[in-house]
């Protein structure tokens, strides 16, 4: 191997470093493959070295994305990618860990560890691939599909509300939560790397299509035509417009929030709100993740991004401050310590 | 100190402490074993506590029991008791059976009140004759000597009461002829920062010891003699204490850092305690938020180069399974310790049982083979955790660690180990000549695939729960390639034979039978064969600690014997198992399944009940 040194520039990679060369397996026109290719540019932006990642996923379409990495892969079992995660980094913090998961496997067989890795803060970046259907399985409703829709499991249409990603990441008090589309392809290399940086658990929903089962699933707002006036892209410090024209605005109204046109019913620029991804209270965050393109667009972009102590650092710490404690440095010490006897 | 008036020799004594569970019955036996532990004797104890934390007071549901065996040749926490305190009368009705017909009885008798019995659901208000007791009982009024010792100091009535149980350990330590410098040093210890309890209890437990000094002339009284040991530093430890610790020597043996993901479960919660406490040592233990939790956070540990492992009960060790399926695929080292308890479902959560082994052998999806340990008693769990990581380290596998409740909330005497008493563990490291065309699952010529450490420059790589093709390790759906994973996979396991220790003969080996036990038995059917022996009944004797797979020689060994009779806590569980390896062999069962160890002569009873019928 060769060894690096201090004088050396730190060794820039290329997308290509982060692949293998498996055959990908998904459908043609499948939306991972737009996700798979941005995370490989992302990683390559990020810099660090492939021996230093880790992909872990649990069981689903987006779930064979680890198969097609160059990177310390997992492939573990359906719905336990976020506990599987848990343990790899909390036993290595140096890693810098990827974890994919669908809707079905993240929010319903893993929803447990999915709220509990996010209330824990972890310092993992959760790709949610949410085409609110089970693919892989060949056609079920998933946790994400809404009311009434029709599948192979549900053929007179489901009779339950489905989970809305984001707010069960802010009900589990999330650190950090961003969107983006599958065809969105700078967005979403934005968000990942925002999501890299994040020091806890950044939980990413990408909204994708499944080619074959629910083709068309996000159309009503991912569909070109319509894109620009339901989806606004959301990035800190910036006014939130949006439209086609650029001359739509998210402004406060009451307690909520209210999409205008600016210049139009005495809204101008000035009314239009800014947005803040830092701050701690996670209320507006929590309005602008769950515009759903109905009277107000779909947000994209980084929503919601505080500092927040992550667990496998807390626990790095509390075990260095536990060495010093008692000073031990193996069992012996920690037995010698207790009570003993000495039979001659 | 007080002269006894009797002293009576006994190789050794058990001594069972019951009361309600807020009584304190278990610190009591506790200090008790230290005690006596401190003056050399050979220890065994057995918790008894009830499923609920605050059963009503008085009541049956709420006895909670601590038995301990002391002096010379104890395997075992006893059978039955020589002295049995009972601090009302629901404790008395329900131990009353352990207690020796000859044996003595210390009873609270202020709590046999009318509303006392009828809390314990007695029908008469004779309880000793109802209970039909034949022991001699010491009718102490200890609420009354306790509130009387206590009445100057201040404290309330509720804190006084609370001293009740030192009273007792004062008590049956001047029984014993225990001086009372060792619990008084306890004591002071435990309520370094409370002073004021300190002296209240000091109070109480010397009243206890002078109550049974002024009533002497009517009690037996024994002595112990301690035992001849391997000298050497000792302490006490529960098997669980003894499985955490055998668990971080093999971390310090294999260079491997410990990590644990747990989820709290009757009776194995005190491994995870035991390793919380050891972040201290740099161990990284983990509560997570359920059972699957634990061992998918210790799988990914184990991916990541841990010493990974995960703690449970029977019915964790259900959820795990699935789990474990992903370990034996993934081929990464995991230990999971099942700390048995009586079952199925909720079951008996507190009580002792072996009826987990087919699980452990069986129970998962597909062609899983894994390795199943078991340990035979509190301190042997300190030498099958180490080897229960060793093989999987070593061999690049799952293995499940049978303890029990038994041997989990029992303690003994335990030698600390000298250096170079264990071995070092050497992980299957990538070898550097091989790096630069290794695949993940190329293998070493015993099978064993290779581990790679994440962060490892050129070994970057990917492992899952679909099947892999035998040379790329690249996913396969090849018909021949599944058979022969499925092979290669059997055949790493049964090669661990050459690498455990071969099965040893004890009791007589001119004998026409043997009994063969595996795991928490152990003392219990070596005191039985001992005392068969004595007795001119003609037995051998082996125990399984290496159960998947089996040592090398046990087919040979076992088939020397006319008859095989197989003692387990189940209804035959280990029975079938070694049948099904070994089909010639003349199996005979004991079996019980009632939440409690065996008792020793329940063994000599069946041992010469199948003899009897074999001679038919």
């Amino acid at each position: 191997m060769e060894q690096k040194t201090n004088t050396e520039a730190p060794k820039a990679y290329k997308p290509l470093d982060y692949k293998n060369n498996q055959p990908i397996r998904w459908c043609p026109g499948c939306g991972d493959h737009a996700v798979f290719n941005v995370l490989l540019k992302a990683m390559a932006a990020l810099g660090i070295p492939p021996e230093k990642t880790a992909v872990i996923s649990g069981i689903g379409c987006s779930s064979r994305l680890p198969y097609y990495t160059r990177t310390y892969a997992f492939h573990t079992i359906h719905g336990r990618g976020g506990a599987i995660a848990t343990g790899f980094k909390t036993a290595n913090p140096d890693m810098t860990v990827w974890q994919v998961a669908g809707d079905g496997d993240c929010l319903a067989i893993g929803g447990n560890h999915f709220i509990h890795e996010v209330r824990r803060n972890l310092d993992v970046n959760l790709l949610l691939l949410n085409n609110r259907i089970y693919g892989l399985t060949k056609g079920q409703f998933s946790p994400t599909s809404a009311r009434g829709f029709k599948s192979k499991s549900s053929p007179y249409g489901t009779t339950e509300d489905p989970f809305i990603p984001a707010e069960l990441a802010f009900g589990a008090r999330g650190t950090f939560f961003a969107r983006s589309i599958d065809v969105e392809l700078g967005i979403s290399q934005e968000v990942m790397e925002a999501a890299a940086r994040h020091q806890g658990c950044s939980v990413v929903e990408i909204l994708t299509n499944c080619m074959i089962f629910n083709n068309g699933i996000h159309s009503n707002i991912t569909d070109r035509e319509v894109r620009p006036d339901r989806t606004i892209h959301l990035v800190h410090g910036e006014k939130m417009i949006f439209g086609r024209d650029h001359n739509r605005g998210i402004v406060q109204d009451g307690f909520g929030l209210k999409a205008v046109t600016i210049g139009e019913d005495g809204y101008t620029l000035d009314d239009v709100l800014v947005h803040d991804a830092h701050c701690e209270h996670s209320f507006v965050h929590q309005m602008l993740a769950m515009m759903d393109g109905t009277d107000l667009p779909v947000a994209v972009g980084v929503i919601r991004d505080v500092e927040a102590p992550s667990y496998e650092r807390a626990v790095a710490e509390q075990v260095e401050q536990a060495k010093q404690l008692h000073g031990f440095t193996c069992l012996r010490d920690v037995v010698m310590a207790g009570d003993t006897w000495e039979v001659k | 100190m007080a002269e006894k008036a009797k002293v009576q020799f006994r190789q050794s004594i058990v001594v069972r402490f019951s009361g309600d569970s807020g009584d304190g019955m278990q610190l009591a036996g506790n200090i008790f074993s230290n005690v006596s532990a401190g003056l050399g004797d050979r220890i065994s104890t057995f918790p008894d506590y009830p499923a609920e934390v605050r059963a009503p007071q008085g009541s049956l549901g709420g006895v909670s029991g601590f038995q301990v065996h002391i002096g010379h040749g104890v395997h075992t926490p006893g059978d039955e008791c020589d002295v049995l305190v009972a601090m009302n009368p629901a404790a008395l009705k329900q131990n009353a059976q352990y207690l020796r017909k000859n044996g003595a009885a210390i009873v609270d008798i202020d709590t046999f009140t009318q509303a006392g019995l009828d809390k314990a659901l007695y029908t008469t208000t004779e309880p000793y004759e109802e209970l039909g007791m034949t022991a001699q009982v010491i009718e102490a009024p200890i609420t009354t000597m306790v509130k009387e010792v206590l009445k100057d100091t201040g404290m309330d009535l509720k804190a006084q009461l609370k001293c009740r149980n030192m009273f007792a350990l004062g008590l049956v330590c001047w029984l014993f002829n225990r001086p009372m410098e060792a619990p008084l040093k306890f004591l002071k210890a435990k309520f370094a920062d409370k002073p004021a309890v300190y002296e209240a209890n000091e109070l109480v437990i010397k009243g206890g010891y002078n109550y049974g000094h002024n009533i002497h002339a009517t009690v037996s009284t024994y002595r112990i003699q301690s035992d001849d040991v391997r000298p050497g530093i000792y302490t006490d430890v529960t098997g669980n204490k003894a499985t955490a610790w055998g668990l971080i020597k093999a971390s310090e043996m294999s260079g491997r850092p410990l990590f644990l993901g747990s989820y709290p479960i009757t009776p194995a919660t005190d491994i995870l305690h035991e390793l919380a406490k050891r972040r201290d040592l740099g161990v990284k233990a983990i509560q997570m938020e359920d059972e699957i939790g634990g061992i998918c956070a210790a799988i990914g540990a184990a991916f990541a180069g841990h010493l990974a492992v995960t703690t449970t009960s029977g019915p964790g060790l259900a959820l795990k399974s699935e789990g474990l399926g992903l370990a034996v695929m993934a081929e990464l080292p995991l230990v999971l310790v099942d700390v048995q308890r009586g079952g199925p479902s909720t079951g008996l959560p507190t009580k002792t049982e072996q009826t987990d082994l087919q699980q452990a052998l069986y129970g998962r999806s597909g062609e899983s083979p894994l390795v199943v340990l078991a340990a035979a008693s509190p301190t042997d769990c300190f030498k099958m955790a180490f080897q229960a990581a060793r093989i999987a380290i070593e061999h690049m596998t799952p293995v499940i660690l049978l303890t029990d409740a038994f041997i989990a909330n029992g303690s003994s005497a335990w030698r600390i180990p000298e250096e170079g008493e264990y071995p070092v563990i050497k992980p299957n490291y990538v070898p550097e000549a091989i790096k630069p065309t290794w695949t993940p699952f190329m293998r070493n010529a015993l099978g064993i695939r290779y581990w790679a450490v994440p962060g490892t420059p050129g070994l970057e790589h990917v492992v899952g729960g679909l099947e892999k093709d035998y040379n790329t390790g690249i996913l396969s759906n090849d018909p021949i390639n599944h058979a022969h994973m499925v092979e290669t996979r059997r055949m790493k396991i049964a090669n661990i034979a050459n690498y455990i220790p071969e099965l040893k003969l004890k009791g007589d080996p001119t004998a026409d039978t043997i009994i063969l036990g595996w795991g928490s038995t152990y003392g219990h059917i070596l005191d039985a064969v001992n005392r068969l022996n004595d007795e001119g009944h003609k037995i051998a004797m082996t125990h399984l600690r290496y159960i998947n797979p089996l040592p090398k020689n046990t087919a040979e060994l076992l088939s020397r014997f006319k008859t095989v009779i197989v003692a387990e806590l189940n209804t035959g569980q280990m029975a079938s198992y070694l049948q099904s390896k070994i089909p010639n062999l003349n199996i005979c069962h004991i079996n019980k399944v009632q939440g409690q160890p065996f008792m020793v002569q329940e063994i000599v009873d069946g041992v010469k009940n199948i003899m009897m019928e074999e001679e038919l």
